[in-house]
């Protein structure tokens, strides 16, 4: 691991402002907030990211989780994915958010990971963690190598011919289902961006994860009221019944009246290059009977432009029979 | 009461010995390239390390004691604990996240040591497999997993303890399949899996 400076933030002010030295809060940042660690030490070891200066955020007042006036819920950027997963609220009135974090890494890294760190979790593509190996995303220019080599994890919606890599994250595919905000607080103020324009899809410019600029730091995600009477289920189809990443997963919030489903919300894990919220298949189920054909065929939609790669194809139907049958097991719970 | 660092070594012992020659041996293989965190404290003071990433002070709660101690920002709290103050109880698996032999408490819940800075816990309380029982007096998981033989070559077993103690007190379903998706963090290569789920579940029916 490269030599840096640790520093700890006092309060979120000086965060942004140490941050804000940085050239970029994007691939190869000088500048790297650390929470959880347990993405960025792990990649510092493989010097991966070989940031100068670290702002530890750990102590600073980001780590509560509130309800707000609107029937909503506040989780802040601190919040460890284990409290998050078991907070009573959570359980109640997101069931797919706590089972997304409950079937991500293993009880140890849940006490550990963050909000945050979890939304800007990084590829876990072979590539771009060797630096031995070409990676537009880690050295822009040098070519993808997974095209054409080892891609059975990789993905099949939102690739370019510059990267393939998929977005691991179980958290943040519930968040998109569920249409999270994430809070930015930057130098110029505070913003907000909706959790599916968060992430960038990686173009000619894979480097670019998400649309954070120097200085940025998430002070926490908001979640809209919960919709009364929908169904929710994550599904996670994986190697191990254990402590894996998702081949494909599903996150859907159902609203079904009459026998017919009212109001969808999809999003796919495991597939993307960023958390894949599917507007097709809430589009083609919306209307529909709530049953297995009616599921099928927003499976179907959902796919509809997955472009596989030369390991990974068995995946497109994977993701269609995930969450086909995840929307039939949340529509009949 | 406090221990001033660096941490004093005991009189040479075997393991003292060889750890030495060990981050010796690395050390010199690895001439010219950035050390491994393994080396890192002594690596604090080489002359060309800019001057605002030397050691820094910290202090620890170590199974009850206070240990302050100054270590390279770098430092784990694995690597701080085995090599700063030598508690190799705790071991060194992949040392990536991925293992769980590195497993300790910190402020009461279970952590990979190897994926945290000791910087990071200035202050904070850390128990490790020796802060759990003594061999005159095992705590009950210890006494638990002799009793139904949960290792084999045993260098996994003190992350197995130390996960299956806080397992204790998380929410936990009854079933062996519950225990199983709550450890799965913790890879054991001899397989002792079947006698480790035994041996928690014999804890926690309190039996």
């Amino acid at each position: 691991m490269r030599t840096f400076e640790f520093t700890r933030a006092s309060d979120p002010a000086a965060a942004v402002r140490a941050g804000a030295q940085a050239k970029t809060a994007q691939q190869g940042a000088d500048v790297r907030f650390l929470a959880g660690g347990t993405t960025l030490l792990d990649l510092m070891k493989l010097n991966v990211e070989t940031p100068a200066r670290l702002v530890d955020i750990n102590r600073l007042p980001l780590g509560s989780i509130e309800a707000m006036p609107d029937g909503g819920l506040r989780v802040g950027a601190t919040v460890r994915n284990s409290d998050l997963a078991h907070h009573p609220t959570v359980e109640r009135d997101y069931p797919v958010l706590s089972q997304a974090l409950l079937s991500g890494a293993s009880a140890q890294l849940r006490n550990m990971a963050t909000t945050a760190g979890n939304l800007l979790q990084r590829t876990r593509c072979m590539y771009f963690r060797d630096t031995a190996m070409p990676c537009n995303k880690r050295e822009p220019g040098t070519g993808c190598p997974a095209i054409g080599g080892s891609n059975r994890m990789l993905a099949i919606l939102g690739t370019s011919e510059h990267c393939i890599a998929t977005n691991p994250s179980d958290m943040n595919v519930a968040l998109a289902a569920l249409e999270a905000t994430v809070h930015v607080q930057g130098l110029k103020g505070t913003r907000t961006v909706p959790i599916g324009e968060f992430h960038l899809l990686p173009g000619p410019t894979p480097e670019r994860e998400t649309v954070l600029e120097p200085g940025d730091l998430v002070s926490h995600v908001t979640l809209p009221p919960p919709v009364p009477g929908s169904k929710q289920l994550y599904l996670k189809l994986r190697d191990r019944a254990s402590y894996e990443f998702a081949l494909a997963s599903a996150g859907v919030v159902l609203t079904v009246a009459s026998g017919r489903v009212t109001r969808a919300r999809i999003a796919l894990g495991g597939v993307g290059t960023k958390p894949w919220r599917s507007p097709e298949a809430e589009a083609a189920l919306v209307g529909q009977p709530a049953e297995t054909a009616s599921f099928r065929r927003a499976a179907e939609a959902a796919l509809q432009n997955a472009r596989p790669q030369s390991e990974n194809a068995f995946k497109i139907e994977l993701a269609k029979r995930c969450l086909t049958h995840a929307l039939a097991t949340a529509a009949s719970s | 009461m406090a221990d001033d660092a660096p941490a004093r070594r005991p009189d040479l012992t075997r393991r003292a010995f060889l750890t030495a020659a060990a981050g010796a041996s690395a050390a010199s293989a690895l001439a010219g390239c950035a050390p491994t965190s393994l080396a890192a404290p002594r690596a604090a003071a080489a002359v060309d390390d800019p001057p605002t990433a030397g050691a820094v002070p910290v202090t620890l709660r170590v199974n009850g004691k206070e240990q302050r101690i100054r270590v390279d920002p770098r430092t784990t709290l694995l690597d701080c604990l085995r090599e700063t103050l030598l508690l190799t109880g705790t071991k060194k698996g992949c040392d990536h996240g991925q293992c769980g032999a590195c497993t300790v408490h910190v402020s009461g819940r279970r952590v990979n040591s190897c994926l945290s800075l000791a910087v990071m816990h200035d202050g904070e309380e850390i128990t490790t497999i020796e802060g759990l029982g003594t061999p005159a007096a095992l705590h009950p998981m210890q006494a638990a997993f002799v009793a139904f033989d949960g290792y084999q070559c045993g260098y996994c077993t003190s992350g197995q303890i130390m996960s299956a103690v806080a397992l204790l007190g998380e929410p936990c379903g009854p079933e062996d399949a519950d225990v199983k998706e709550l450890m799965s963090g913790n890879i054991c290569r001899c397989g002792a899996y079947p006698n480790i789920v035994a041996a928690i579940q014999r804890v926690r029916r309190g039996a």
